[in-house]
């Protein structure tokens, strides 16, 4: 039983890595062909039937680039820090059930690697470590730009921890427990009985701050292409830049997935329509990161900073003050 | 000197009758109090302008159009008095060539690009005997094209003369029209710098002999 316990884990491991790597790439391809029709231009199209092979063509060059490691760079800093953002990634998404539990082959597979009973505490807590890419790669990547970046990212990514922490508090009062497939059995009823109907503050706040823990356009500016030329990402090439990028994608999906577990009742009741819904959601909420980067402008560091402390988290805490009342 | 009257002649110039609906857009001071500061953000908050955003975007997703030109595959038109690589015309009516060989387009020839050495011939005619442009030095600033007094040689459409050498020279015989295409009749005459405008022949006036 152990055994068998120990194999589905290793398999389920596997199939997470192997998808959301693929997704990765594949949501660079959606990106590049959305932002393009928002655009009105064509985006990738030469490479295989409407660009689709670009992907590969880009997954081709990335490894086969040489992989630089610039003198006066801290070295073995250097060479972790894109490993750390890949790493923490897709160590978050140990805690996420992906779909309902089905049954293949006569045996019950349950599509999450481990249902633990802290499982958002330790979802934000992996996030928060993902930190530590942007920060020691900026740091170790002796170059003055790079380090801006890990200074804003420092700053970001703690102040918008506050923001998720506090925002999610209210919905884990009213469920009473920290286990996402918890929350999802809260909200099975159906569309009623979803907290975002309860909470929409809350939704929202934790949505502005997904967009500043990815390092998304309104708060891109960790990696600003036309400011501080990718940060943090500056020095790197080949695949180790490959790890931050495949990290940076993956984050996006599991906080889609983690927005939707949350607040839009999940995989409802279990059922395949359930399963759909679920996925509908994660893609929508993908395709408003991709849709909010063809709209919206960034926002200054300082900007960022006074829309955190003086604007969402009094919200968040009145929010928790408001649904505490109303609890009791 | 500070001339009033011209300083609003000039700060006028594009104002005219014909754009007559131009007109000032309103814009507010910055508000000065807490108050005012706290009301310009429950404004800025409130108004949606992100979604207008959102929306101006996704309307032009759907709409799909896309203005992308497919560069190899297709082009964009360019327009007759485009300056590319020059091209060197024949008559019309005995399909020799134009050029006289007056060297006037090397003496012209700002960035030195045109070499032209010339001979007489058996007939004791003079002859083009070497004529090379370096493509390298070449502004294409179409004043050869100006200054020929034949209408020789002329600007041509052809802009991609990218190269893996600097120094791209163009020879006499690449620029002239092939005698197919002349006998053919499609020759197209410049309309860019030094052609004959329209209505060319209206203005000619009898040369006045009584000097």
């Amino acid at each position: 039983m152990e055994m068998a316990y120990l194999i589905e884990t290793v398999i389920k491991i596997v199939v997470v890595l192997l998808i959301f790597s693929a997704l990765a790439g594949i949501g660079t391809y959606f990106e590049r062909k959305v932002l393009a029709f928002m655009q009105r231009r064509l985006g990738p199209v030469n490479v295989g039937p409407f660009g689709l092979l670009q992907v590969a063509a880009d997954g081709i060059k990335l490894f086969t680039k040489e992989d630089i490691v610039p003198t006066n760079v801290v070295g073995a800093v250097f060479k972790i820090a894109p490993v750390i953002t890949a790493a923490t990634a897709f160590m978050a998404a140990a805690a996420i059930p992906f779909l309902p539990s089905f049954t293949l082959f006569g045996y019950e597979v349950h599509p999450i690697v481990a249902d633990i009973n802290i499982g958002i505490l330790y979802i934000l807590g992996i996030m928060g470590v993902g930190l530590y890419g942007p920060l020691l790669g900026g740091m170790a990547s002796a170059n003055k730009f790079s380090l801006i970046s890990a200074a804003r990212g420092a700053a970001v990514f703690i102040s918008y921890e506050v923001i998720t922490g506090l925002s999610i508090l209210a919905p884990i009062m009213m469920v009473g427990s920290l286990s996402l497939i918890d929350f999802n059995e809260y909200q099975a009823g159906g569309f009623s009985d979803w907290i975002v109907w309860s909470q929409p503050v809350a939704f929202i706040l934790f949505w502005i701050a997904a967009f500043a823990e990815t390092g998304r356009t309104p708060f891109h500016l960790i990696a600003n292409d036309h400011e501080i030329i990718d940060g943090f990402g500056t020095e790197y090439s080949g695949m180790r830049w490959g790890l931050f990028f495949i990290g940076e994608y993956a984050n996006m999906f599991f906080i889609s997935f983690v927005i939707s577990l949350i607040f839009l009742g999940g995989y409802g009741d279990g059922s395949l329509l359930g399963a759909l819904g679920l996925l509908g959601k994660v893609a929508f909420f993908f395709f408003f990161f991709l849709w909010t980067r063809a709209a919206w402008p960034d926002v200054r560091p300082d900007q960022l900073m006074w829309l955190c402390w003086k604007v969402l988290m009094p919200i968040a805490v009145l929010n928790i003050l408001i649904t505490a009342i109303v609890m009791m | 000197m500070h001339n009033e009257h011209i300083d609003k002649h000039f700060n006028d110039r594009n104002v005219t009758e014909m754009s007559s609906d131009y007109y000032l857009v309103g814009i507010e001071d910055y508000p000065s109090d807490n108050w005012g500061r706290f009301k310009r953000i429950l404004k800025r908050s409130f108004r949606g302008e992100l979604f207008v955003g959102l929306w101006v975007v996704l309307r032009e997703m759907i709409r799909f159009d896309i203005h992308t030109v497919r560069y190899p595959e297709e082009k964009m038109p360019i327009g007759p008095r485009y300056r590319a690589i020059h091209q060197m015309k024949r008559l019309w009516e005995s399909d020799t060539e134009r050029c006289i060989g007056c060297g006037l387009c090397e003496k012209i020839c700002i960035s030195n690009c045109i070499r032209i050495d010339t001979k007489l011939d058996e007939n004791s005619r003079k002859e083009v005997s070497e004529y090379s442009i370096n493509l390298g030095r070449c502004i294409f600033c179409g004043y050869c094209a100006e200054v020929c007094p034949e209408l020789a040689i002329t600007h041509g459409g052809e802009y991609e003369n990218a190269s893996d050498q600097r120094e791209h020279f163009t020879m006499y015989q690449d620029m002239l029209t092939p005698l197919d295409k002349m006998r053919a009749g499609t020759q197209v005459e410049f309309e860019g710098f030094g052609s004959i405008t329209p209505h060319e022949d209206e203005r000619v006036k009898k040369t006045p002999l009584a000097y």
